[in-house]
């Protein structure tokens, strides 16, 4: 390396590297021009060249599920909100539950309860190796679309009904006093946070941790009380009025209705990813060395103290960039929606597409919408990963 | 490596390892009815089981109209595919049943039990009393092969290993050349034709071995030092990975007709293929990303310091050790593909779950979707799983992680 | 140090490659830019799209490709041999005839509602028939042509019996089943608005999937075709409970659709479709055509099975194309009973799908 002057150019490592490098750039820029020229040309063709305009156009179609208000004579720009919300709406539902279903089945998996430790694994043998297309359409015809017609709708304590329209459940219809009662519940957050703060700071001075957790949480739902037994008493009107579903003509109104396609969507989405689930939890809390285990039990911690304070923290780690790869899947995997009729962005883009016959733009749009998904979640859950590594000291 | 007192136990008498054994009572009581709580969860544990499986048993047995799978056999076996034609699939079996019992005489010479319960299955199939004559000569043959093959591997495990490799290698353009066909020999098959179980294991193998080579690619361009290729392979892998396999299958659809030049036209089939390629790809590359992050660093250095160069280290040290860790991990992604194929029903062709659709459609069977769904999802999950099982042996035959 | 050098020959291999792809992605341009200069007149060359290019394609490889339904009861879906069978499926055969004398020269290309127009225009295949509307915005925007319509129909909206609905206004807050990417959807959001109804629809990819939902009592009605709603209730588990509304909320002139651009390639399309009505008109069936060819003394029968005037040629096919198509295909009444009529399960009465003769809307111009 001392006579790196004295070797010829041709033969320098780092100046062959850059050529390399320019050639592949060149050549793949090329490529990449090739493709698009060929594009833009077939597209000049038949007179679609590459425009965003057509989102501006009434759409002219209907979408039975929006979180925001749609109708047919709206854009197509909104309708592409409107599927990229639902798709939102349904990955963020579809984690919390996955999480808590792949949690007890991991767990169950761990069982010395034969029975249950054999279900368990029956459960992951038969769901991993099912495809989850195959999974939704059994959800969807095999057993939303099983249950009792409107007419002979069940009627669960609630009263909840239940038919193959879908289930409706009580809600709460916010009053004229639920503006007032979000600023408690803001207060109560704010207490809660400082709740936290204080207790963490005695726990680091002490060194003995107090379920921080549970006494923010406890602080917030008691302000969250207290404010709604304040506004009774004193405006004489709840925040929320109850919203109670009932049958109509044709169809249920009030309460929370939750279609079989949003309810298909889901299932399957959750007891597919919740085998994936277990099966992290599982290597998780295997991968904790029974010694550790051993000896927060010789400390004199119990069962549970073992479990918060040894095991599940050292499990956590293991855990969490596998499961962050199980809700990035759970996520993309929404977009099967299509085959059951459940308007998500990939459905909403299809019909765009088939009205338009504009697929370049759609498809940008489409892919850009799932990948800044993807982006937004693994940053988070990298976050997450580093700062609970940082606990590892 | 511990040759310096085994006298000692050879000779002596071995004593099983202690058990514990149990009365049926005793191992009831210690796996279901230990606590009162673990009784508790028992019980409506066996509660639950008896309110689903009883329906579903009846349903199977008695109500279920299974006639709909068995007349439409061959379309969800292998769609349009001509039926004069389906001998060519069946010498693609024999192929693959003589290369995987050779491998198997040479990998688990011992396991004879488990092969033999594998050959069970193809003359089960072969006894079933609605399939055609053609089809039962045609499920003996399979284990014929298979036998043969075996046999060859262990009349000669050192000489077989050779061809079994070229075997190996060969299997996948024989493959495709037997059923797309050869000109002047095979009549040629237009890939719309191809449908069913066929379609769905072809675009499975097509979407590994075509991608195999562009992941190891992609990988050592992610590892590589130089900022321009690096950056290329990273973006690619990483805008793959960040959306779903649907969109990606809808773009090859839609677009791909857009970025050739106009004289090249190409199916669907093969548009299909082409998106399952660029999306396996990406995760490929990051799979032997993980195999080649595995070799220490030692490897490179002794690899240096014995004069090989950059080349040569990758291809003959650092490569066939991390592509051997990766093989578990490879067969796995298969088995994820195979279940992902699935979506090309949704862009419209006549795969496993597409050929489902078509049939239902047919007119004396509408209203079978239980029978017909129930079916193709047995047949995924028997796949599926014999994969995964085999996989698992194979990880535990090729010692990956045990160094 | 030395990794770079791993590096460089991984590059060169890459660079191979690439620059492989990228050499003859020159010579391609440069001969796109030669096409251009010297033929002027043809306005690109994406397609085979110049006067006559299909047919000489179409013949050239040997057989005809043709765009269907895969799986729409009566007008397109696959049977237990793995045939594609039904109205439309006919009509691909009949071209086939009229071009190879030969009805099975086909290539079934089965596609969903979507993928239907981008076929067409990426000459992925020859010919679309495929229950396809002709609409002002497709004929022109998406580049199609659309050839004499094969089947009057209009989209109608299918009920239980037992629901009491009997017309529109009655689907106040009604959950409606209908398939994406068709007119249909269209259709159903504008009558609805127009008439102030609030409604959900529920909507799905493909048709197996709506009606088995509708089936399910998913929705309290389905809209589609009424010719599809027809066939499509002799399917669902006990037909008699559905009943047909008498609305129509759309004309649906459904039939087959060729690329811009070829008119020869239209005109072949029209005729094949007005031979099976001329068919019909003279009374020529697949059995009699025959004995009649041997005996006839009718001059304008004589012009149609190609015993004179040297017809055919006109098109760029051969004299004895209408002979062929009735032959091996058979005339409109023919196709249509085999697949719709009376012998099938659902007997759809002819309407406006009659020739003019008895009433109905199938008027072919004279063959002269």
């Amino acid at each position: 390396m001392m006579k790196q002057a004295s070797v010829p150019f041709w033969r320098d490592e780092r100046v062959l590297a850059w050529i390399a490098q320019i050639v592949f750039l060149v050549v793949t820029v090329a490529f990449l021009w090739y493709l698009y020229h060929n594009m833009i040309t077939a597209l000049a063709e038949r007179g679609l060249l590459p425009s965003f305009h057509f989102l501006k156009l009434t759409a002219g179609f209907d979408i039975s599920q929006h979180l925001i208000p749609y109708d047919r004579s709206s854009t197509y720009g909104r309708a592409f909100i409107v599927g990229t919300l639902n798709t939102i709406e349904v990955s963020i539902l579809g984690i919390i539950f996955a999480t808590i279903l792949g949690i007890i089945i991991g767990v169950m998996r761990l069982s010395t309860n034969w029975l249950i430790n054999k279900l368990a694994s029956l459960y992951i043998e038969i769901i991993r190796n099912v495809p989850l297309l195959v999974l939704l359409v059994f959800w969807y015809t095999g057993v939303f679309l099983q249950l009792p017609r409107l007419k002979e709708a069940k009627f669960l304590p609630g009263p909840t009904i239940v038919s193959n329209r879908g289930i409706a459940m009580p809600w709460g219809k916010p009053t004229s006093t639920w503006h007032i009662y979000l600023y408690i519940l803001l207060v109560g957050f704010i207490l809660a946070a400082i709740v936290w703060w204080r207790l963490t700071l005695i726990g680091k001075r002490t060194g003995r941790m107090p379920l921080v957790s549970l006494w923010s949480t406890l602080t917030f739902l008691g302000v969250a009380a207290l404010g709604w037994i304040g506004l009774v008493i004193f405006a004489h009107q709840a925040p929320l009025a109850p919203d109670l579903p009932k049958i109509q003509g044709l169809s249920t109104v009030g309460g929370l209705e939750l279609s079989p396609e949003f309810l298909a969507l889901l299932s399957g989405l959750v007891f597919y990813t919740a085998a994936f689930i277990a099966e992290v939890v599982r290597a998780g809390i295997q991968s904790v060395s029974k010694g550790q285990v051993e000896a927060a039990r010789a400390l004199g911690l119990n069962g549970f103290q073992t479990f918060r304070l040894v095991v599940f923290p050292q499990a956590l780690r293991v855990i969490v960039p596998p499961l962050t790869s199980q809700y990035l899947n759970l996520a993309k995997n929404s977009s099967l929606a299509v085959f059951i009729g459940f308007p998500d962005l990939y459905s909403v883009a299809g019909t765009i597409h088939n009205q338009t016959g504009r697929a370049v733009e759609v498809t940008v749009l489409m892919m850009s919408i799932y990948l800044s998904f993807s982006l937004i979640t693994s940053a988070f859950m990298n976050w997450y990963n580093k700062k609970i590594r940082f606990v590892e000291r | 490596m511990m040759n310096r007192e085994p006298k000692q136990y050879d000779t002596g008498e071995v004593l099983p390892p202690p058990t514990e054994r149990y009365t049926v009572l005793g191992w009831l009581h210690k796996n279901l009815f230990s606590t009162w709580y673990y009784t508790i969860l028992t019980l409506v544990t066996l509660y639950v089981l008896y309110i689903v499986v009883k329906p579903t048993l009846n349903w199977a047995f008695t109500q279920a109209q299974w006639q709909v799978v068995v007349v439409n056999l061959r379309l969800f076996m292998v769609g349009q595919y001509p039926a004069d034609q389906v001998f060519r699939v069946w010498i693609a079996l024999h192929l693959l049943a003589f290369t995987a019992g050779m491998a198997w005489g040479i990998f688990f010479p011992r396991a004879r039990r488990i092969g033999a319960a594998i050959l069970l299955i193809p003359l089960l199939f072969a006894a079933l009393p609605f399939i055609s004559n053609f089809s039962r000569v045609n499920w003996v043959l399979f284990d014929v092969f298979a036998l043969l093959g075996w046999g060859l591997a262990i009349w000669r495990p050192q000489a077989m290993r050779r061809p079994l490799l070229v075997l190996i290698l060969a299997y996948f353009p024989i493959l495709i050349l037997l059923i797309y066909g050869i000109k002047p020999i095979l009549r040629i098959v237009k890939t719309n034709l191809w449908g069913g179980l066929m379609l769905t294991l072809l675009l499975a193998v097509v979407g590994i071995v075509i991608s195999f080579p562009i992941g190891i690619l992609l990988a050592l361009g992610r590892r590589s030092e130089l900022p321009i290729v690096k950056l290329f392979s990273v973006l690619y892998i990483e805008i793959i990975r960040g959306v779903p396999l649907v969109t990606v299958l809808f773009m090859a659809e839609l677009m791909l007709p857009l970025f050739l030049p106009p004289q090249i036209k190409i199916d669907n089939v093969i548009r299909a293929m082409a998106g399952i390629i660029i999306f396996e790809a990406a995760y490929m590359a990051e799979n032997v990303r993980g195999g080649l992050q595995a070799i220490p660093k030692g490897q490179y250095e002794a690899a240096w310091a014995l004069g090989l160069n950059g080349f040569q280290t990758t291809f003959y040290i650092i490569l066939p050790q991390a592509l051997r860790n990766v093989i578990p991990v490879l067969v796995n992604q298969f088995i994820s593909l195979f279940k992902d194929t699935t979506l090309v029903a949704i862009v419209g062709l006549l795969d496993l779950l597409g050929i489902a659709s078509t049939v239902l459609a047919q007119p004396e069977f509408i209203g079978r979707q239980r029978e017909v769904y129930l079916f193709i999802a047995l047949i995924y999950w028997v796949f599926s799983y014999a994969m995964s099982y085999a996989s698992r042996r194979l990880e535990v035959a090729l010692g990956v992680g045990e160094r | 140090m030395k990794r770079t050098l791993y590096l460089l020959g991984i590059l060169l291999i890459v660079g191979v490659l690439l620059a492989a792809c990228g050499s003859s992605a020159g010579q391609n341009g440069a001969q796109a830019v030669k096409t251009v200069i010297v033929t002027v007149q043809a306005k690109g060359g994406n397609t085979p799209s110049g006067f006559g290019t299909t047919l000489k394609a179409v013949k050239e490889r040997g057989h005809l490709i043709c765009g269907v339904n895969s799986e729409l009861p009566g007008f397109g879906y696959v049977d237990q041999q793995g045939n594609y069978k039904g109205f439309d499926v006919d009509f691909c055969h009949a071209v086939a005839a009229a071009i190879f004398g030969d009805p099975n020269k086909v290539e079934f290309r089965p596609l969903t509602a979507k993928e239907r127009f981008t076929a067409l225009q990426t000459g992925e295949i020859d010919v679309l028939i495929r229950n396809t509307t002709w609409t002002l915005t497709r004929d022109t925007e998406l580049g199609a042509n659309f050839a004499a319509t094969t089947f009057y129909d209009g989209q109608g909206i299918m009920v239980r019996k037992d629901s009491g609905i009997k017309k529109l206004e009655d689907l106040q807050g009604a959950k409606i089943c209908v398939a994406t990417g068709t007119t249909t959807e269209l259709n159903l959001a504008d009558q609805m608005a127009a008439h102030g109804i609030k409604y959900t629809p529920v909507v799905f990819e493909k048709a197996d999937q709506v009606y088995g939902a509708y089936d399910e009592g998913r929705c309290d009605a389905v809209t589609s075709d009424k010719s599809q709603l027809v066939s499509r209730r002799t399917t669902l588990k006990n037909p008699k409970d559905h009943v047909i509304l008498d609305i129509t909320l759309s004309k649906e002139p459904l039939g087959p659709v060729v690329r811009q651009g070829d008119d020869q390639w239209f005109d072949i399309i029209n005729w094949v479709v007005f031979a099976t009505f001329t068919g019909e008109e003279l009374g020529i069936n697949s059995k009699n055509v025959d004995k009649i060819k041997a005996t006839t003394q009718n001059p304008n029968v004589k012009k149609f099975l190609g015993l004179e005037g040297e017809m055919g040629q006109k098109l760029g096919l051969s004299d004895d194309w209408a002979y062929n198509i009735i032959k091996y295909v058979g005339n409109y009444a023919e196709i249509y009973n085999r697949n719709l009529g009376p012998g099938t399960p659902f007997d759809l009465p002819r309407g406006l799908n009659n020739s003019w003769i008895n009433g109905g809307l199938l008027y072919a111009p004279p063959i002269r």
